[in-house]
Protein backbone atom coordinates (compact mmCIF):
# COMPACT_ATOMS: atom_id res chain seq x y z
CA UNK A 1 0.00 0.00 0.00
CA UNK A 2 1.49 3.30 -1.02
CA UNK A 3 1.44 6.41 1.10
CA UNK A 4 -1.11 8.03 -1.21
CA UNK A 5 -3.66 5.23 -0.96
CA UNK A 6 -3.17 5.09 2.80
CA UNK A 7 -3.78 8.83 3.00
CA UNK A 8 -6.86 8.56 0.81
CA UNK A 9 -8.29 5.74 2.85
CA UNK A 10 -7.74 7.54 6.12
CA UNK A 11 -8.48 11.08 5.01
CA UNK A 12 -11.71 11.24 7.05
CA UNK A 13 -9.95 9.99 10.17
CA UNK A 14 -7.11 12.48 9.77
CA UNK A 15 -9.50 15.39 9.18
CA UNK A 16 -11.61 14.30 12.16
CA UNK A 17 -8.56 14.11 14.40
CA UNK A 18 -7.49 17.57 13.24
CA UNK A 19 -10.89 18.93 14.32
CA UNK A 20 -10.60 17.12 17.62
CA UNK A 21 -7.23 18.79 18.13
CA UNK A 22 -8.75 22.17 17.31
CA UNK A 23 -11.43 21.53 19.93
CA UNK A 24 -9.01 20.43 22.63
CA UNK A 25 -6.07 22.78 22.03
CA UNK A 26 -7.52 25.62 24.18
CA UNK A 27 -8.02 23.21 27.07
CA UNK A 28 -4.39 22.13 26.80
CA UNK A 29 -3.34 25.77 26.89
CA UNK A 30 -5.61 26.52 29.86
CA UNK A 31 -4.13 23.58 31.79
CA UNK A 32 -0.55 24.46 30.87
CA UNK A 33 -0.97 28.10 31.87
CA UNK A 34 -2.45 27.15 35.24
CA UNK A 35 1.18 26.32 36.09
CA UNK A 36 2.51 29.63 34.82
CA UNK A 37 4.01 32.46 36.82
CA UNK A 38 3.20 35.51 34.69
CA UNK A 39 5.21 38.70 34.94
CA UNK A 40 2.49 41.29 34.40
CA UNK A 41 -1.20 41.26 35.22
CA UNK A 42 -2.12 39.10 32.22
CA UNK A 43 -1.52 35.36 31.94
CA UNK A 44 -1.08 35.11 28.16
CA UNK A 45 2.69 34.54 27.88
CA UNK A 46 4.65 31.64 29.29
CA UNK A 47 7.21 32.67 31.89
CA UNK A 48 8.13 29.89 34.31
CA UNK A 49 6.69 26.79 35.92
CA UNK A 50 5.02 27.32 39.26
CA UNK A 51 2.34 25.64 41.35
CA UNK A 52 1.53 28.79 43.33
CA UNK A 53 -1.96 29.17 41.90
CA UNK A 54 -2.84 25.52 42.57
CA UNK A 55 -1.79 25.93 46.22
CA UNK A 56 -3.98 28.99 46.65
CA UNK A 57 -6.95 28.77 44.23
CA UNK A 58 -8.98 31.33 46.20
CA UNK A 59 -6.05 33.73 46.47
CA UNK A 60 -7.74 36.36 44.30
CA UNK A 61 -10.37 38.61 45.80
CA UNK A 62 -13.98 37.73 44.86
CA UNK A 63 -13.00 34.74 42.71
CA UNK A 64 -14.32 31.95 44.93
CA UNK A 65 -17.29 34.06 45.96
CA UNK A 66 -18.34 34.39 42.34
CA UNK A 67 -17.75 30.67 41.81
CA UNK A 68 -20.00 29.67 44.68
CA UNK A 69 -22.66 32.14 43.52
CA UNK A 70 -22.57 30.59 40.04
CA UNK A 71 -22.88 27.10 41.52
CA UNK A 72 -25.85 28.15 43.64
CA UNK A 73 -27.63 29.80 40.72
CA UNK A 74 -26.93 26.80 38.48
CA UNK A 75 -28.31 24.43 41.14
CA UNK A 76 -31.56 26.35 41.64
CA UNK A 77 -31.97 27.02 37.93
CA UNK A 78 -31.51 23.30 37.25
CA UNK A 79 -34.14 22.35 39.83
CA UNK A 80 -36.60 24.93 38.54
CA UNK A 81 -36.10 24.27 34.83
CA UNK A 82 -36.11 20.48 35.26
CA UNK A 83 -39.35 20.53 37.24
CA UNK A 84 -41.21 22.88 34.88
CA UNK A 85 -39.69 21.34 31.74
CA UNK A 86 -40.51 17.74 32.73
CA UNK A 87 -44.13 18.69 33.39
CA UNK A 88 -44.41 20.32 29.94
CA UNK A 89 -42.73 17.34 28.26
CA UNK A 90 -45.20 14.89 29.82
CA UNK A 91 -48.14 17.09 28.85
CA UNK A 92 -46.89 17.31 25.25
CA UNK A 93 -46.34 13.57 24.82
CA UNK A 94 -49.16 12.10 26.86
CA UNK A 95 -52.14 14.39 26.40
CA UNK A 96 -54.17 16.06 23.72
CA UNK A 97 -54.98 19.68 24.36
CA UNK A 98 -55.75 22.86 22.53
CA UNK A 99 -53.10 25.31 21.33
CA UNK A 100 -50.48 22.58 20.99
CA UNK A 101 -48.89 24.45 18.08
CA UNK A 102 -48.61 27.64 20.10
CA UNK A 103 -47.05 25.77 23.02
CA UNK A 104 -44.54 24.11 20.69
CA UNK A 105 -43.48 27.43 19.19
CA UNK A 106 -43.20 29.04 22.61
CA UNK A 107 -40.76 26.27 23.55
CA UNK A 108 -38.85 26.36 20.25
CA UNK A 109 -38.41 30.14 20.04
CA UNK A 110 -36.06 30.66 23.02
CA UNK A 111 -33.66 28.17 21.41
CA UNK A 112 -33.87 29.96 18.05
CA UNK A 113 -33.23 33.41 19.45
CA UNK A 114 -29.78 34.99 19.77
CA UNK A 115 -28.97 35.28 23.45
CA UNK A 116 -28.38 38.99 23.23
CA UNK A 117 -31.99 39.57 22.09
CA UNK A 118 -33.43 37.63 25.03
CA UNK A 119 -31.00 39.35 27.37
CA UNK A 120 -31.85 42.86 26.15
CA UNK A 121 -35.61 42.34 26.13
CA UNK A 122 -35.64 40.76 29.58
CA UNK A 123 -33.69 43.72 30.89
CA UNK A 124 -36.31 46.08 29.40
CA UNK A 125 -38.97 44.18 31.32
CA UNK A 126 -37.04 44.34 34.60
CA UNK A 127 -36.28 48.04 34.12
CA UNK A 128 -39.92 48.80 33.36
CA UNK A 129 -41.05 46.88 36.44
CA UNK A 130 -38.38 48.56 38.52
CA UNK A 131 -37.04 45.17 39.65
CA UNK A 132 -33.86 45.05 41.71
CA UNK A 133 -31.24 43.37 39.49
CA UNK A 134 -29.28 40.61 41.18
CA UNK A 135 -29.58 36.98 42.28
CA UNK A 136 -33.30 36.68 41.59
CA UNK A 137 -33.30 38.29 38.16
CA UNK A 138 -30.38 36.05 37.13
CA UNK A 139 -32.22 32.97 38.42
CA UNK A 140 -35.44 33.94 36.59
CA UNK A 141 -33.50 34.41 33.34
CA UNK A 142 -31.62 31.12 33.70
CA UNK A 143 -34.78 29.08 34.36
CA UNK A 144 -36.31 30.75 31.29
CA UNK A 145 -33.59 29.78 28.81
CA UNK A 146 -32.85 26.33 30.29
CA UNK A 147 -36.51 25.30 30.23
CA UNK A 148 -36.76 24.56 26.49
CA UNK A 149 -33.67 22.35 26.51
CA UNK A 150 -35.07 20.26 29.37
CA UNK A 151 -38.37 19.86 27.48
CA UNK A 152 -36.55 18.57 24.39
CA UNK A 153 -34.41 16.11 26.36
CA UNK A 154 -37.29 14.69 28.44
CA UNK A 155 -39.70 14.61 25.50
CA UNK A 156 -37.35 12.42 23.48
CA UNK A 157 -37.17 9.87 26.28
CA UNK A 158 -40.87 9.83 27.16
CA UNK A 159 -41.80 9.44 23.48
CA UNK A 160 -39.73 6.27 23.17
CA UNK A 161 -41.36 4.73 26.26
CA UNK A 162 -43.46 1.61 25.83
CA UNK A 163 -46.94 2.48 27.11
CA UNK A 164 -47.75 -1.18 27.70
CA UNK A 165 -45.47 -1.11 30.75
CA UNK A 166 -47.75 1.36 32.45
CA UNK A 167 -50.82 -0.63 31.39
CA UNK A 168 -49.20 -3.71 32.90
CA UNK A 169 -48.68 -1.84 36.17
CA UNK A 170 -52.32 -0.83 36.20
CA UNK A 171 -53.38 -4.40 35.42
CA UNK A 172 -51.43 -5.39 38.50
CA UNK A 173 -53.61 -3.03 40.54
CA UNK A 174 -51.16 -0.16 40.86
CA UNK A 175 -52.90 3.18 41.36
CA UNK A 176 -52.07 6.15 39.13
CA UNK A 177 -49.65 7.61 41.69
CA UNK A 178 -47.93 4.28 42.27
CA UNK A 179 -47.68 3.65 38.52
CA UNK A 180 -46.11 7.05 38.02
CA UNK A 181 -43.61 6.73 40.87
CA UNK A 182 -42.62 3.08 40.37
CA UNK A 183 -42.83 2.70 36.57
CA UNK A 184 -43.08 5.96 34.63
CA UNK A 185 -40.56 8.03 36.58
CA UNK A 186 -37.77 5.41 36.68
CA UNK A 187 -38.06 4.87 32.91
CA UNK A 188 -38.09 8.61 32.18
CA UNK A 189 -35.20 9.21 34.62
CA UNK A 190 -32.33 9.13 32.08
CA UNK A 191 -34.08 11.78 29.98
CA UNK A 192 -34.73 13.92 33.03
CA UNK A 193 -31.12 13.50 34.15
CA UNK A 194 -29.83 14.48 30.71
CA UNK A 195 -32.06 17.56 30.73
CA UNK A 196 -30.93 18.51 34.22
CA UNK A 197 -27.23 18.13 33.34
CA UNK A 198 -27.70 20.26 30.26
CA UNK A 199 -29.54 22.91 32.29
CA UNK A 200 -26.76 22.94 34.89
CA UNK A 201 -24.03 23.33 32.27
CA UNK A 202 -25.94 26.04 30.39
CA UNK A 203 -26.71 28.02 33.51
CA UNK A 204 -23.24 27.71 35.04
CA UNK A 205 -21.50 28.88 31.89
CA UNK A 206 -23.96 31.56 30.78
CA UNK A 207 -22.46 34.96 30.25
CA UNK A 208 -24.50 37.10 27.84
CA UNK A 209 -27.92 36.91 29.51
CA UNK A 210 -26.35 37.13 32.96
CA UNK A 211 -24.27 40.14 32.01
CA UNK A 212 -27.41 42.07 31.08
CA UNK A 213 -29.53 41.09 34.06
CA UNK A 214 -27.07 40.82 36.95
CA UNK A 215 -26.79 44.45 38.06
CA UNK A 216 -23.71 44.60 40.23
CA UNK A 217 -23.82 40.89 41.14
CA UNK A 218 -20.78 38.99 39.82
CA UNK A 219 -21.04 35.37 38.70
CA UNK A 220 -17.99 33.30 37.73
CA UNK A 221 -18.24 33.96 33.96
CA UNK A 222 -18.67 37.66 34.74
CA UNK A 223 -15.58 37.54 36.94
CA UNK A 224 -13.60 36.04 34.04
CA UNK A 225 -14.97 38.71 31.69
CA UNK A 226 -13.95 41.45 34.10
CA UNK A 227 -10.51 39.96 34.54
CA UNK A 228 -10.02 39.98 30.76
CA UNK A 229 -10.18 43.75 31.09
CA UNK A 230 -8.28 44.23 34.36
CA UNK A 231 -5.80 41.36 34.35
CA UNK A 232 -6.24 37.58 34.29
CA UNK A 233 -5.15 35.79 37.47
CA UNK A 234 -3.67 32.30 37.05
CA UNK A 235 -6.37 31.06 39.42
CA UNK A 236 -9.08 31.18 36.74
CA UNK A 237 -7.03 28.64 34.77
CA UNK A 238 -6.78 26.49 37.88
CA UNK A 239 -10.55 26.49 38.29
CA UNK A 240 -11.11 25.88 34.56
CA UNK A 241 -8.73 22.92 34.63
CA UNK A 242 -10.17 21.50 37.84
CA UNK A 243 -13.73 21.62 36.46
CA UNK A 244 -12.62 19.88 33.28
CA UNK A 245 -10.86 17.11 35.21
CA UNK A 246 -13.75 16.63 37.65
CA UNK A 247 -16.26 16.40 34.79
CA UNK A 248 -14.18 13.86 32.86
CA UNK A 249 -13.67 11.76 36.02
CA UNK A 250 -17.44 11.80 36.68
CA UNK A 251 -18.17 10.62 33.15
CA UNK A 252 -15.51 7.91 33.28
CA UNK A 253 -16.85 6.69 36.64
CA UNK A 254 -20.33 6.57 35.16
CA UNK A 255 -19.09 4.55 32.19
CA UNK A 256 -17.23 2.07 34.41
CA UNK A 257 -20.30 1.57 36.62
CA UNK A 258 -22.52 1.22 33.55
CA UNK A 259 -20.23 -1.40 32.01
CA UNK A 260 -20.07 -3.37 35.26
CA UNK A 261 -23.87 -3.41 35.50
CA UNK A 262 -24.13 -4.61 31.93
CA UNK A 263 -21.68 -7.40 32.65
CA UNK A 264 -23.56 -8.43 35.80
CA UNK A 265 -26.79 -8.63 33.83
CA UNK A 266 -25.18 -10.64 31.05
CA UNK B 1 -48.41 -30.74 18.66
CA UNK B 2 -49.65 -28.26 16.17
CA UNK B 3 -47.25 -25.77 14.73
CA UNK B 4 -49.67 -23.05 15.68
CA UNK B 5 -48.94 -23.25 19.38
CA UNK B 6 -45.22 -23.19 18.74
CA UNK B 7 -45.39 -20.12 16.57
CA UNK B 8 -43.81 -17.07 18.15
CA UNK B 9 -46.30 -14.84 19.91
CA UNK B 10 -47.78 -12.28 17.58
CA UNK B 11 -46.29 -8.83 17.73
CA UNK B 12 -47.85 -6.69 20.38
CA UNK B 13 -50.63 -4.61 18.86
CA UNK B 14 -49.70 -1.03 18.20
CA UNK B 15 -50.28 0.95 21.37
CA UNK B 16 -53.63 2.62 21.18
CA UNK B 17 -54.04 6.15 22.36
CA UNK B 18 -56.04 6.01 25.52
CA UNK B 19 -59.27 7.92 25.20
CA UNK B 20 -59.01 10.97 27.44
CA UNK B 21 -60.56 10.28 30.79
CA UNK B 22 -63.24 12.72 31.77
CA UNK B 23 -61.78 13.31 35.19
CA UNK B 24 -58.29 14.01 33.81
CA UNK B 25 -59.25 16.46 31.12
CA UNK B 26 -57.64 19.36 32.93
CA UNK B 27 -54.44 17.49 33.76
CA UNK B 28 -52.42 18.64 30.69
CA UNK B 29 -53.32 22.25 31.37
CA UNK B 30 -52.15 22.01 34.97
CA UNK B 31 -48.92 20.38 33.80
CA UNK B 32 -48.33 23.12 31.23
CA UNK B 33 -49.39 26.05 33.36
CA UNK B 34 -46.27 26.89 35.41
CA UNK B 35 -43.71 26.43 32.64
CA UNK B 36 -45.74 28.15 29.95
CA UNK B 37 -46.56 31.01 32.30
CA UNK B 38 -42.83 31.37 32.99
CA UNK B 39 -42.05 31.55 29.27
CA UNK B 40 -44.92 33.96 28.61
CA UNK B 41 -43.90 36.36 31.36
CA UNK B 42 -40.12 36.18 31.00
CA UNK B 43 -39.73 35.45 27.28
CA UNK B 44 -42.78 36.66 25.32
CA UNK B 45 -43.76 39.66 27.44
CA UNK B 46 -40.22 41.12 27.35
CA UNK B 47 -40.41 41.03 23.54
CA UNK B 48 -43.51 43.22 23.78
CA UNK B 49 -41.76 45.58 26.19
CA UNK B 50 -38.78 45.71 23.87
CA UNK B 51 -40.96 46.54 20.87
CA UNK B 52 -42.58 49.30 22.90
CA UNK B 53 -39.25 50.67 24.12
CA UNK B 54 -37.96 50.87 20.54
CA UNK B 55 -40.65 53.41 19.62
CA UNK B 56 -40.25 55.56 22.72
CA UNK B 57 -38.46 58.85 23.02
CA UNK B 58 -37.22 60.69 26.08
CA UNK B 59 -34.24 60.58 28.36
CA UNK B 60 -33.14 58.67 31.41
CA UNK B 61 -33.82 61.65 33.68
CA UNK B 62 -37.23 62.64 32.35
CA UNK B 63 -38.47 59.17 31.51
CA UNK B 64 -39.59 57.66 28.25
CA UNK B 65 -42.89 57.94 26.40
CA UNK B 66 -44.27 55.97 23.47
CA UNK B 67 -44.26 58.43 20.60
CA UNK B 68 -44.15 55.95 17.69
CA UNK B 69 -40.83 57.47 16.77
CA UNK B 70 -40.02 54.98 14.01
CA UNK B 71 -37.07 57.09 12.90
CA UNK B 72 -35.09 55.28 15.62
CA UNK B 73 -35.13 52.21 13.40
CA UNK B 74 -33.97 54.16 10.38
CA UNK B 75 -31.22 55.91 12.35
CA UNK B 76 -30.08 52.65 13.92
CA UNK B 77 -29.89 50.95 10.53
CA UNK B 78 -28.06 53.75 8.77
CA UNK B 79 -25.59 54.11 11.61
CA UNK B 80 -24.95 50.46 12.36
CA UNK B 81 -25.40 48.63 9.05
CA UNK B 82 -21.66 47.77 8.89
CA UNK B 83 -21.96 45.92 12.19
CA UNK B 84 -25.06 44.09 10.96
CA UNK B 85 -23.30 43.10 7.77
CA UNK B 86 -20.25 42.00 9.72
CA UNK B 87 -22.35 39.84 12.05
CA UNK B 88 -23.93 38.01 9.12
CA UNK B 89 -20.57 37.62 7.36
CA UNK B 90 -18.62 36.40 10.40
CA UNK B 91 -21.40 34.10 11.54
CA UNK B 92 -21.78 32.79 7.99
CA UNK B 93 -18.04 32.11 7.66
CA UNK B 94 -17.98 30.44 11.08
CA UNK B 95 -20.97 28.25 10.14
CA UNK B 96 -19.35 27.10 6.89
CA UNK B 97 -16.07 26.40 8.70
CA UNK B 98 -17.93 24.49 11.42
CA UNK B 99 -19.57 22.34 8.75
CA UNK B 100 -16.26 21.67 6.98
CA UNK B 101 -14.41 20.91 10.22
CA UNK B 102 -17.28 19.21 12.03
CA UNK B 103 -18.47 16.81 9.35
CA UNK B 104 -15.33 14.62 9.26
CA UNK B 105 -15.30 14.37 13.05
CA UNK B 106 -19.02 13.50 13.22
CA UNK B 107 -18.43 10.93 10.45
CA UNK B 108 -15.44 9.55 12.32
CA UNK B 109 -17.45 9.11 15.52
CA UNK B 110 -20.42 7.57 13.71
CA UNK B 111 -18.65 5.09 11.40
CA UNK B 112 -14.93 4.79 12.05
CA UNK B 113 -14.31 5.16 15.78
CA UNK B 114 -15.35 1.59 16.74
CA UNK B 115 -14.85 1.09 20.45
CA UNK B 116 -13.36 4.56 20.78
CA UNK B 117 -16.72 6.10 19.91
CA UNK B 118 -17.72 7.02 23.47
CA UNK B 119 -14.26 8.34 24.29
CA UNK B 120 -14.23 10.67 21.27
CA UNK B 121 -17.78 11.76 22.03
CA UNK B 122 -16.75 12.63 25.60
CA UNK B 123 -13.74 14.56 24.29
CA UNK B 124 -16.09 16.65 22.12
CA UNK B 125 -18.35 17.49 25.06
CA UNK B 126 -15.75 17.73 27.84
CA UNK B 127 -14.40 21.22 26.95
CA UNK B 128 -17.86 22.57 27.80
CA UNK B 129 -17.04 22.11 31.45
CA UNK B 130 -14.32 24.72 31.34
CA UNK B 131 -16.00 28.12 31.12
CA UNK B 132 -16.12 29.21 27.47
CA UNK B 133 -14.69 32.60 28.41
CA UNK B 134 -11.52 31.01 29.79
CA UNK B 135 -11.20 28.88 26.67
CA UNK B 136 -11.74 31.88 24.42
CA UNK B 137 -9.02 33.75 26.31
CA UNK B 138 -6.69 30.81 25.62
CA UNK B 139 -6.94 31.72 21.92
CA UNK B 140 -5.16 34.96 22.79
CA UNK B 141 -2.16 32.84 23.73
CA UNK B 142 -2.52 30.46 20.78
CA UNK B 143 -2.79 33.24 18.20
CA UNK B 144 -0.23 35.49 19.89
CA UNK B 145 1.93 37.67 17.62
CA UNK B 146 5.07 35.83 16.59
CA UNK B 147 3.80 32.59 18.16
CA UNK B 148 4.15 29.17 16.53
CA UNK B 149 0.62 29.15 15.04
CA UNK B 150 0.98 32.54 13.39
CA UNK B 151 4.48 31.59 12.25
CA UNK B 152 3.22 28.38 10.65
CA UNK B 153 0.32 30.15 8.94
CA UNK B 154 2.77 32.73 7.66
CA UNK B 155 5.24 30.25 6.20
CA UNK B 156 2.44 28.20 4.65
CA UNK B 157 1.25 31.32 2.85
CA UNK B 158 -2.16 31.24 4.53
CA UNK B 159 -1.71 34.76 5.84
CA UNK B 160 -1.02 36.06 2.33
CA UNK B 161 -4.39 34.73 1.25
CA UNK B 162 -6.21 36.10 4.28
CA UNK B 163 -4.44 39.45 3.90
CA UNK B 164 -5.68 39.58 0.35
CA UNK B 165 -9.20 38.73 1.53
CA UNK B 166 -8.97 41.48 4.14
CA UNK B 167 -9.31 39.00 6.99
CA UNK B 168 -5.92 39.75 8.48
CA UNK B 169 -3.50 42.66 8.36
CA UNK B 170 0.25 42.23 8.11
CA UNK B 171 1.59 39.28 10.08
CA UNK B 172 -0.95 39.58 12.90
CA UNK B 173 -3.91 37.32 13.51
CA UNK B 174 -5.08 38.67 16.87
CA UNK B 175 -7.41 41.70 16.65
CA UNK B 176 -8.36 40.80 13.07
CA UNK B 177 -11.58 39.37 11.57
CA UNK B 178 -9.79 36.02 11.17
CA UNK B 179 -9.30 35.76 14.94
CA UNK B 180 -12.99 36.51 15.57
CA UNK B 181 -14.13 33.95 12.97
CA UNK B 182 -11.69 31.43 14.40
CA UNK B 183 -13.09 32.01 17.90
CA UNK B 184 -16.71 31.79 16.73
CA UNK B 185 -15.94 28.57 14.84
CA UNK B 186 -14.29 27.10 17.91
CA UNK B 187 -17.06 28.10 20.31
CA UNK B 188 -19.96 26.72 18.25
CA UNK B 189 -18.27 23.66 16.69
CA UNK B 190 -19.82 21.17 19.16
CA UNK B 191 -23.28 22.51 18.27
CA UNK B 192 -22.54 21.44 14.69
CA UNK B 193 -20.90 18.11 15.51
CA UNK B 194 -23.57 16.72 17.84
CA UNK B 195 -26.63 17.07 15.52
CA UNK B 196 -24.50 15.84 12.59
CA UNK B 197 -23.45 12.81 14.60
CA UNK B 198 -27.05 12.15 15.68
CA UNK B 199 -28.28 12.06 12.07
CA UNK B 200 -25.27 10.11 10.74
CA UNK B 201 -25.59 7.51 13.47
CA UNK B 202 -29.14 6.72 12.35
CA UNK B 203 -28.02 5.79 8.82
CA UNK B 204 -28.23 2.08 8.10
CA UNK B 205 -24.69 0.86 7.33
CA UNK B 206 -26.13 -1.61 4.81
CA UNK B 207 -26.97 1.33 2.55
CA UNK B 208 -23.24 1.98 2.20
CA UNK B 209 -22.65 -1.66 1.30
CA UNK B 210 -25.51 -1.53 -1.20
CA UNK B 211 -24.05 1.55 -2.84
CA UNK B 212 -20.67 -0.20 -3.04
CA UNK B 213 -22.30 -3.30 -4.55
CA UNK B 214 -23.78 -1.05 -7.22
CA UNK B 215 -20.26 0.10 -8.15
CA UNK B 216 -20.45 3.51 -6.48
CA UNK B 217 -17.07 4.91 -5.54
CA UNK B 218 -16.70 5.96 -1.90
CA UNK B 219 -17.08 9.57 -2.98
CA UNK B 220 -20.27 8.87 -4.95
CA UNK B 221 -21.63 6.90 -1.99
CA UNK B 222 -21.02 9.92 0.19
CA UNK B 223 -22.50 12.37 -2.30
CA UNK B 224 -25.59 10.38 -3.20
CA UNK B 225 -26.32 8.38 -0.02
CA UNK B 226 -24.63 9.58 3.16
CA UNK B 227 -24.83 13.33 2.73
CA UNK B 228 -28.52 13.50 1.67
CA UNK B 229 -29.45 11.26 4.60
CA UNK B 230 -27.56 13.53 7.01
CA UNK B 231 -29.44 16.64 5.84
CA UNK B 232 -31.54 16.97 9.04
CA UNK B 233 -28.28 17.14 11.01
CA UNK B 234 -26.79 19.65 8.58
CA UNK B 235 -29.85 21.89 8.84
CA UNK B 236 -30.12 21.86 12.63
CA UNK B 237 -26.33 22.09 12.99
CA UNK B 238 -26.07 25.17 10.78
CA UNK B 239 -28.98 26.81 12.63
CA UNK B 240 -27.50 26.01 16.05
CA UNK B 241 -24.21 27.55 14.89
CA UNK B 242 -25.40 30.54 12.89
CA UNK B 243 -28.03 31.88 15.30
CA UNK B 244 -25.87 32.17 18.43
CA UNK B 245 -22.84 33.25 16.39
CA UNK B 246 -24.72 36.15 14.79
CA UNK B 247 -25.68 37.57 18.19
CA UNK B 248 -22.37 36.87 19.90
CA UNK B 249 -20.22 39.72 21.16
CA UNK B 250 -17.75 37.83 23.34
CA UNK B 251 -15.41 36.68 20.55
CA UNK B 252 -15.45 40.05 18.81
CA UNK B 253 -14.64 41.74 22.09
CA UNK B 254 -11.92 39.38 23.38
CA UNK B 255 -10.21 38.43 20.11
CA UNK B 256 -11.07 41.35 17.83
CA UNK B 257 -10.57 45.08 17.72
CA UNK B 258 -12.81 48.11 17.28
CA UNK B 259 -12.88 47.28 13.55
CA UNK B 260 -14.44 43.88 14.16
CA UNK B 261 -17.38 44.99 16.30
CA UNK B 262 -20.50 42.95 15.62
CA UNK B 263 -24.12 43.89 16.22
CA UNK B 264 -24.06 42.16 19.61
CA UNK B 265 -21.30 44.53 20.71
CA UNK B 266 -23.39 47.53 19.68
CA UNK B 267 -26.51 46.29 21.48
CA UNK B 268 -24.48 45.56 24.60
CA UNK B 269 -22.79 48.97 24.61
CA UNK B 270 -25.99 50.89 23.88
CA UNK B 271 -27.83 49.03 26.61
CA UNK B 272 -25.28 48.81 29.38
CA UNK B 273 -22.90 51.73 28.81
CA UNK B 274 -24.57 54.43 26.70
CA UNK B 275 -27.99 53.66 28.21
CA UNK B 276 -29.71 54.60 24.95
CA UNK B 277 -32.57 52.15 25.45
CA UNK B 278 -34.70 52.96 22.36
CA UNK B 279 -31.77 52.49 19.94
CA UNK B 280 -30.64 49.31 21.68
CA UNK B 281 -34.19 47.92 21.64
CA UNK B 282 -34.61 48.80 17.96
CA UNK B 283 -31.31 47.10 17.07
CA UNK B 284 -32.22 44.01 19.05
CA UNK B 285 -35.65 43.94 17.41
CA UNK B 286 -34.13 44.18 13.93
CA UNK B 287 -31.69 41.36 14.76
CA UNK B 288 -34.55 39.19 16.02
CA UNK B 289 -36.68 39.85 12.95
CA UNK B 290 -33.75 39.22 10.59
CA UNK B 291 -32.93 35.91 12.29
CA UNK B 292 -36.55 34.74 12.31
CA UNK B 293 -36.99 35.55 8.62
CA UNK B 294 -33.70 33.89 7.66
CA UNK B 295 -34.49 30.78 9.71
CA UNK B 296 -37.98 30.45 8.24
CA UNK B 297 -36.76 30.81 4.67
CA UNK B 298 -33.88 28.41 5.31
CA UNK B 299 -36.08 25.74 6.87
CA UNK B 300 -38.55 26.05 3.96
CA UNK B 301 -35.72 25.66 1.44
CA UNK B 302 -34.04 22.82 3.28
CA UNK B 303 -37.38 21.12 3.71
CA UNK B 304 -37.07 19.86 7.26
CA UNK B 305 -39.84 20.88 9.56
CA UNK B 306 -39.30 18.58 12.51
CA UNK B 307 -36.28 20.16 14.16
CA UNK B 308 -37.44 20.07 17.73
Amino acid sequence: MTVVTWLRRHLVVLAGLFTLGYLLLPNVVVTLFSFNKPKGRFNYEWQQFSTDAWKDPCGVADLCGSLSLSLQIALWATIGATLLGTMIAFALVRYRFRARGAVNSLIFLPMAMPEVVMAASLLTLFLNLGAQLGFWTILIAHIMFCLSFVVVAVKARVMSMDPSLEQAAQDLYAGPVQTFLRVTLPIAAPGIAAGALLAFALSFDDFIITNFNAGSTVTFPMFVWGSAQRGTPVQINVIGTAMFVIAVLFVLAGMVIGNRRKRQKA
Amino acid sequence: MSTLTEAPPPLAPAPERKPPRRRGRLVPYWLLLPGILWLLVFFALPMVYQASTSVQTGSLEEGYQVTWHLATYWDALTEYWPQFLRSVLYAGCATVLCLILGYPLAYLIAFRAGRWRNVVLILVIAPFFTSFLIRTLAWKTILADGGPVVGALNSLGVLDVTNWLGLTAGDRVLATPLAVICGLTYNFLPFMILPLYASLERIDQRLHEAAGDLYATPFTTFRRVTFPLSMPGVVSGTLLTFIPASGDYVNADLLGSTDTRMIGNVIQTQFLRVLDYPTAAALSFILMAAILIMVTVYIRKAGTEDLV
